[in-house]
């Protein structure tokens, strides 16, 4: 049963798994939280690029958050979380416990320190001599074995994405074909093969994927648009679209799952995914997961040795409960408090079990799989 | 439809011949999806701009297609920028495509309770002539001590910040010798 | 701004940077990532408060005791950059003895006139002994006769004087370079910031005196020759009663430090709008022509004469004195062969201004009825000036109204959808304002430049036709000369020949739409005579005062050198070093830091290897460097000029401030600034303390109009203080901008922020009975408008004088209409008008409020809610109107009582 146990669990090269022969570096995006600014530049070129409708235009009065969370037409959100001091110390104490457990991985030496200007720093020639880098600065946040000083208050902004993750229940579930894994390793919905059966929905353990919903769904479509012209009854030229649709009028795909495609057509041509070409900060980094992980992980000890304790990785670890994600995370506290589960799980991670104990019902459940497919075919 | 492509394109062959048994890889790819292209890539022409929000004045690359414009993203050349865009300049498509974008004139007549339809030409030769009237209406040559003045006080403008520096150049020109001063704009406010 | 990469520190003050700059913002984190401290100064925690190291909050419009405290705390303790003060700056330059301190008269300097209401800087002058002995006023005394108070602030306003101070008499000052003499600029300084101690920083501003020890210890451990510090700053400085003055502080603390015109150094502006800055410079802006060359004043700018005395004096060190060559060039470009030397060049055809004629003095003028159209282009006064109805009553007194834009924003339709019509102050059918509503071309539509922030003017290339209807201010107003021109053609009026002789002649495409570059080129500027006749201008260097040389503003020459648009210069970023030279082109001469020679030494040497950026090049016998020299290419470091020598040649090789008139940078301003020669604070106009400085309470030549419909809280311990007990602050979010117009359209934009809210602290929230989510009504002297309540701790009481202060966020980009796809009660409709005497900006930043649960009142319920506050706190027209405070000399006058008007 080797070859179906790391084909639903535990670390194993997912675009291999799923026969691509020839195969990029699996693909994934780093968003190191502790540069993101909340500026929701990534929720905006997302839905640009990807003709994402607007998704409700309700004040949730959850801080700047008026996204709420991912969904069929939000593929990208941007939380944010203010907290006083006494949850401060608490993240700093749940971060020097990680560290205690011996994770993440301790940097190991040469890699570079700077992650967050690493791309910016290739094109950083500075004038003459002048590098500030070189010399901390003398009053300043130098490095040091003592933590920082807890502030009274901090605000964290993290911007969550589908997690494309190396077991992939949705993509598992889907009994259409519709949900695949590409050659980068990312995970990817066709719309034109899904028929909206929403197995994928319930099987996501992160709740990322949807199917979108149309006018219904909304409850509010905000002001009434369009102006009226007198002499000109039923001019409709000046009329607003409705304001859930995408930027060229459209609501397509209502009915269909819908989530982050890492944006696969821009890979395919050698592109960076929107969001992460927008980034200002460079809080949402793209590139083959290996680095990204590495990448991660300079920058968590980075901040550890600055005194920020609190300061963690999420999808890293292989064996977790999703065999990793190709969408790498570094929070400054607890998986939840960012609205992420602490120990996702995919549903089909049992299924081998499932197997061993049911003989050739995983065949079965492939065939009905097929069946729905050339059903779908008409 | 070719019985043999059918065939070869049944999910479980494709599975079979692929080895991708559990049809989680290219053997449920669609014919749309392998054929997929960025339109980024399939642009006709691509021109190099600047956002139109701020004054950070970051690069953006304008993707047309068919006269259109089809995509708006940073551009990775500008040192200013280096290919980043915030929420607004990545909406900036949105801006220029959005279906809600006034593209017509209108015209609303004193005590008028809605808009009317009006040809451009016919609105920009009304605006002449009533330029032409109430700087002859308002005109002042000189002040109360006799010293020249030569201006109108019954002609004002607002804006300019969000203009090319050569329509402000010549809004202030056509204003000045028009001699009407009260010209302002969002550097004030 | 990829400078700001180089800072060891940065202090943001007065500007939201990552929420408003987000992608600037990258070079901020760049520089903290490589170790720089960057420290937010700011009434909110905000998203730039989130990524900074230390956030310290601060009570609106108390700023310039802060960085007057940092500039007490560099002195006493002898923390300046001594070298570069003494070499670069007019620390040692003597000043008048009749000069005298705010110290001395509590808050006011010398020369105040009670009746007009503003100063006589004749005092503020540079000591001078050149023959007559000992005669103040020769310098930077003004040359011309002036009749009124009026005047005379138009001549010295600073906003005219762009890159460069005002015009000097001539180049010698008195100078004391052990800085001893009592009457030397750092002695005065050092008296006069004596009492702004970090106590009074807890006192007024509200910040502890640990928080106040860590700036001052970041700031000051991180200049000097190895390390410098930039301050950051946007409307948050700009947009008060003293906002020039803000600025002037924090240029004596950066100054002082030596970080001015050095690397990772200066004080970076940001501002809001794509061509801000190049409809400054190219100024669509009622006191300046282009170039920063002043719009000609009745009484004071006569004749040609007086003008070109008033605009640049030749005997004056720098390139100012070189005025007359930029002032012709500009009416040879305007007026074209009709200009000669015979008829001044066409002076004569510039209309004259007789005070200040700014957008809030037109809007009470078309309240007035005397302003019959108005063009509105790309800007939303209905939402975006400061006290909203006063805008939209204005505009309904208009006999026409053309508005041009994207969308039907709300100035387009307050006829029928605005505040006005349902309050039933206005109706409809009685506006007899006829309303043009035209389609603009956007950026994709239109070849052209902007000018970004820091001067640099970068093309954008069209990318296709606009559709419909829309077209290009270029071309509109292109086609709106033509044809006013040809109503005039057969005129015969005198008054016409401004029009009829104004060159006017571009090349258009098929659409008609005139050639930009045609326009940059004639704003560049061109040979007229000789073997180069035709030919286009490479530096303002080249301009003549004979008539020989055209350009429409002489600052931007060089952008069309060689025949080729520089502007649309495009070397990527990556092939080239961080100044990035080959990118876009910067006014002036393309030189990314101004004053860069102060990046050098006084011998021309790297202050330090570190910092190294301009230097002299002794082999070459040039200054060379990363930038483009801010000096003369080939004036060594050694020269010295002979005695009174005017313009550039009258600069010595250590004068590094080369558009100043003594080359040297200000700390004390002799000149140029209508409100003092040094900042001093005084309280915002509405303020719920007293002034702990001053009897004088706000600043006394401050812009005021006492009006009916402009009342004021009272201030202070004035009895009806307590009726809006606070303080409220506006501001912009990332996910907008500005007043809607480009973002409140946009479905994308419109859901990330939906709807207006307020910012408030538990604290406040507890007290008013204020629910997260739930609604209030904010209550102004002027306005009411209801809001979302957003509860947080990001809102920090602060104690001030001994009690709580509250102040309450209001960003300011929802106005009322039914077109846009979100909108919203209008945050400056809560504003009043009061304005900086030196740029006329209006006082947004700070203001007094109350603020209850609940939706507020509608119709004329609403109209009532707002007279009966004002009524409790007995405000009249000359509330807070009182230039003169706290003196017994200057009771209030009596006023009627009108409020129930």
């Amino acid at each position: 049963m080797g070859f179906w146990r790391n084909q639903l669990s535990g670390p194993t090269d997912p675009a291999a798994d799923a026969a691509w022969d020839r195969h990029e570096p699996r693909k994934g995006f780093f968003t190191d939280t502790s540069i993101c600014i909340g500026c929701k530049a990534c929720e905006v070129a997302c839905k640009e690029w990807n003709h994402v409708p607007e998704d409700g235009l309700d004040l949730l009065s959850q801080s700047y958050d008026n996204t709420g969370a991912l969904g069929a037409s939000t593929w990208r959100h941007v939380a944010f979380v203010e907290q006083s001091s006494e949850r401060i110390e608490q993240a700093r104490e749940s971060g020097r416990r990680l560290v205690q457990l011996g994770m993440p991985s301790v940097r190991t030496g040469g890699e570079p320190a700077l992650a967050g200007g690493s791309t910016a720093t290739a094109t950083l020639a500075p004038p003459g001599d002048v590098r500030p880098g070189d010399v901390r600065p003398g009053a300043g946040a130098g490095p040091g074995p003592t933590d920082q000083a807890v502030p009274d208050l901090r605000w964290l902004m993290a911007s969550d994405v589908c997690k494309h993750c190396t077991h992939a229940a949705c993509l598992d579930v889907c009994p259409t074909g519709s949900l695949f894994r590409t050659e980068f390793g990312t995970v990817v919905v066709q719309d034109d093969v899904c028929n909206g059966c929403g197995y994928c929905v319930a099987a996501c353990p992160f709740g990322v994927i949807e199917r979108r919903r149309g006018d219904e769904g909304h409850e509010k479509t905000g002001q009434s648009h369009g102006i009226s012209i007198a002499g000109a009854p039923g001019t409709g030229s000046h009329q607003n679209p409705p304001s859930y649709a995408a930027s060229n009028g459209e609501v397509k795909n209502v009915g269909i799952a819908q989530k982050c495609t890492l944006c696969y057509d821009r890979l395919g041509a050698g592109q960076t995914p929107a969001c992460a070409q927008a980034c200002p900060t460079t809080s949402i980094k793209f590139g083959d997961l290996d680095e990204m992980r590495a990448t991660a992980r300079a920058r968590v000890a980075e901040l550890h040795e600055l005194g920020y304790p609190e300061a963690r990785l999420y999808g890293v670890d292989d064996h977790d409960g999703v065999g990793g994600t190709g969408s790498t995370f570094l929070l400054l506290d607890e998986p939840e408090v960012y609205g992420l589960p602490p120990d996702p799980r995919v549903t089909t991670a049992d299924l081998p079990d499932m197997f061993r104990k049911a003989g050739y019902a995983g065949l079965t459940m492939l065939g009905l799989a097929a069946a729905a497919f050339v059903g779908r075919r008409r | 439809m070719d019985p043999k492509k059918t065939l070869l394109s049944w999910p479980v062959v494709r599975q079979l011949r692929s080895g991708d048994f559990l049809g989680r890889g290219p053997a449920v790819t669609s014919a749309r999806t392998r054929e997929l292209e960025p339109r980024t890539s399939t642009a006709d022409k691509v021109v190099q701009s600047v956002c139109p929000y701020c004054a950070v004045g970051c690069g953006q690359r304008i993707f047309v297609k068919d006269d259109r414009v089809v995509q708006i993203e940073g551009d990775p050349d500008s040192p200013v920028s280096r290919g980043r865009l915030c929420p607004k300049g990545s909406a900036s498509e949105q801006l220029v495509n959005n279906p809600g974008r006034q593209r017509k004139a209108l015209y609303r007549r004193p005590g008028g309770a809605d808009w009317e339809p009006i040809e451009l030409s016919t609105a920009v030769e009304m605006i002449a002539q009533r330029f032409v009237e109430s700087r002859r209406r308002t005109w002042q040559d000189h002040d109360e001590h006799g010293r020249p003045l030569r201006r109108t006080m019954g002609i004002a403008s607002l804006g300019g910040a969000t203009l090319d520096n050569e329509e402000n150049y010549l809004i202030k020109k056509l204003f000045t010798a028009a001699g009407a001063i009260q010209i302002e704009n969002q550097a004030r406010i | 701004m990829q400078d700001l990469s180089n800072a060891d520190c940065i202090v943001i003050q007065g500007s939201n940077m990552a929420e408003c700059h987000p992608v600037a913002y990258q070079w901020v984190t760049e520089a903290r990532l490589k170790g720089a401290r960057v420290i937010h100064i700011d009434p909110r925690f905000t998203r730039t408060s989130a990524t900074a190291d230390k956030h310290i909050p601060i009570r609106a419009g108390s700023d310039v005791v802060l960085l007057g405290a940092l500039i007490n705390h560099i002195l006493s303790n002898e923390l300046y950059f001594r070298e570069y003060v003494v070499a670069y700056t007019n620390a040692a330059t003597l000043v008048s003895e009749k000069f005298q301190d705010t110290e001395d008269l509590d808050g006011l300097f010398s020369g105040y006139d009670d009746e007009l209401g503003s100063y006589k800087p004749d005092s503020w002058a540079y000591a001078s002994n050149d023959g007559e002995g000992e005669s103040p006023g020769t310098i930077g005394g003004p040359a011309a006769v002036h009749e009124h108070g009026q005047s005379q602030s138009e001549r010295s306003a600073g906003d005219q004087h762009g890159s460069g101070g005002p015009a000097l008499e001539h180049a010698r000052v008195l100078r004391d370079e052990t800085l001893q003499d009592p009457n030397t600029v750092f002695q005065i300084l050092k008296r006069h910031y004596s009492r702004y101690t970090p106590e009074m920083v807890a006192e007024t501003c509200g910040i502890s005196v640990d928080d106040f020890d860590y700036l001052a210890r970041s700031v000051t451990e991180n200049s000097g020759r190895e390390r410098t510090t930039a301050f950051v700053y946007a409307v948050g400085w700009t947009q008060h009663t003293l906002g020039a003055q803000f600025i002037r502080t924090a240029a004596i603390v950066q100054l002082l430090l030596g970080n001015m015109g050095r690397p990772g150094g200066g004080i970076m502006a940001l501002r809001g709008h794509a061509s801000i800055q190049g409809s400054t410079d190219i100024p669509t802006l009622y006191n300046i022509l282009p170039g920063y060359l002043a719009m000609p004043v009745a009484g004071l700018h006569d004749t040609w004469d007086d003008y070109l005395g008033a605009i640049g004096n030749k005997e004056q060190k720098g390139f100012w004195a070189n005025a007359d060559t930029y002032a012709v060039s500009l009416l040879k470009a305007w007026w074209g062969t009709s200009a000669t030397a015979e008829n001044n060049w066409r002076f004569d055809y510039l209309p004259r201004l007789s005070g200040a004629h700014g957008t809030y003095q037109t809007t009470m003028a078309m309240l007035d009825g005397q302003v019959e159209g108005y063009f509105l282009l790309g800007q939303n006064p209905a939402v975006g000036s400061a006290h909203g109805r006063m805008q939209r009553q204005a505009m309904a007194h208009l006999k026409w109204l053309v508005v041009r834009d994207f969308n039907m924003i709300e100035s387009a339709t307050f006829w029928k959808d605005g505040p006005e019509i349902a309050s039933g102050e206005l109706v409809t059918e009685d506006i007899e304002t006829e309303v043009f509503f035209l389609p603009a071309a956007a950026h994709t539509e239109k070849s052209g430049s902007f000018t970004q922030t820091q001067r640099m003017l970068q093309w954008h290339h069209q990318a296709v036709q606009p559709p419909g209807d829309c077209q290009s201010e270029l071309q509109f107003f292109f086609e709106l000369g033509r044809r006013v021109r040809e109503l005039l053609a057969d005129s015969t009026d005198e008054r016409d020949r401004p029009l009829l002789d104004l060159t006017w002649d571009y090349p258009t495409d098929e659409h008609g739409d005139p050639d930009a570059e045609a326009v940059l080129a004639e704003i560049n500027g061109r040979h007229l005579a000789g073997d180069k006749a035709g030919q286009p201008l490479s530096a303002y260097t080249e301009m003549k005062a004979d008539g020989s040389t055209d350009g429409g503003c002489w600052i931007y020459t060089g952008v069309y050198a060689d025949g080729v648009n520089h502007a649309a210069n495009r070397k990527p970023g990556r092939e080239q070093d961080l100044t990035a030279l080959e990118w876009g082109w910067a006014w002036p001469a393309n030189r990314r830091i101004l004053y860069n020679r102060a990046s050098a030494d006084p011998d021309g040497k790297p202050w330090s290897e570190r910092k190294r950026y301009v230097w002299w090049d002794e082999d070459q016998g040039r200054w060379t460097g990363h930038d483009v020299p801010d000096f003369v290419p080939d004036k060594a470091p050694g020269y010295r000029p002979e005695p009174g020598t005017g313009g550039p040649a009258g600069l010595a090789g250590d004068d590094p401030f080369v558009m100043q008139a003594d080359g040297k940078g200000w700390l004390f301003t002799p000149k140029g600034m209508l409100d003092g020669p040094l900042p001093t604070h005084y309280e915002p106009q509405e303020s719920p303390v007293r002034n702990p400085l001053y009897g004088q309470q706000s600043n006394p030549a401050r812009k005021v109009f006492p009006r009916k419909d402009n009342l004021w809280s009272p201030s202070g311990d004035e009895p009806g203080a307590d009726v809006y007990p606070f303080v409220f602050t506006t501001y912009r979010l990332t996910e907008h901008h500005t007043a809607g117009g480009m973002s409140r359209w946009l479905p994308y934009l419109s859901e990330l922020q939906p709807e207006f809210f307020c910012e408030v602290s538990p604290e406040l929230a507890a007290e008013r009975g204020l629910e997260n989510g739930g609604w209030a009504t904010i209550v102004s002297g002027r306005a009411a408008i209801e809001a979302r309540v957003m509860v947080t701790e990001r809102m920090t009481p602060l104690r001030i004088a001994g009690r709580t202060i509250h102040q309450v966020g209001l960003p300011y980009h929802w106005g009322v209409g039914r077109d846009a796809v979100v909108s919203g009660d209008a945050a400056n409709d809560l504003l009043g008008v009061a304005l900086d005497p030196n740029v006329q900006i209006q006082e947004s930043k700070a203001g007094s409020c109350d603020i209850v649960p609940g939706r507020r009142p509608t119709g004329e319920a609403l109209l009532r809610f707002v007279a009966e506050y004002q009524s409790r706190a007995g405000s009249t027209v000359m509330t807070g109107n009182e230039l003169r405070t706290g003196h017994p000399e200057s009771s209030p006058a009596s006023v009627p009582d009108t409020r129930e008007d």
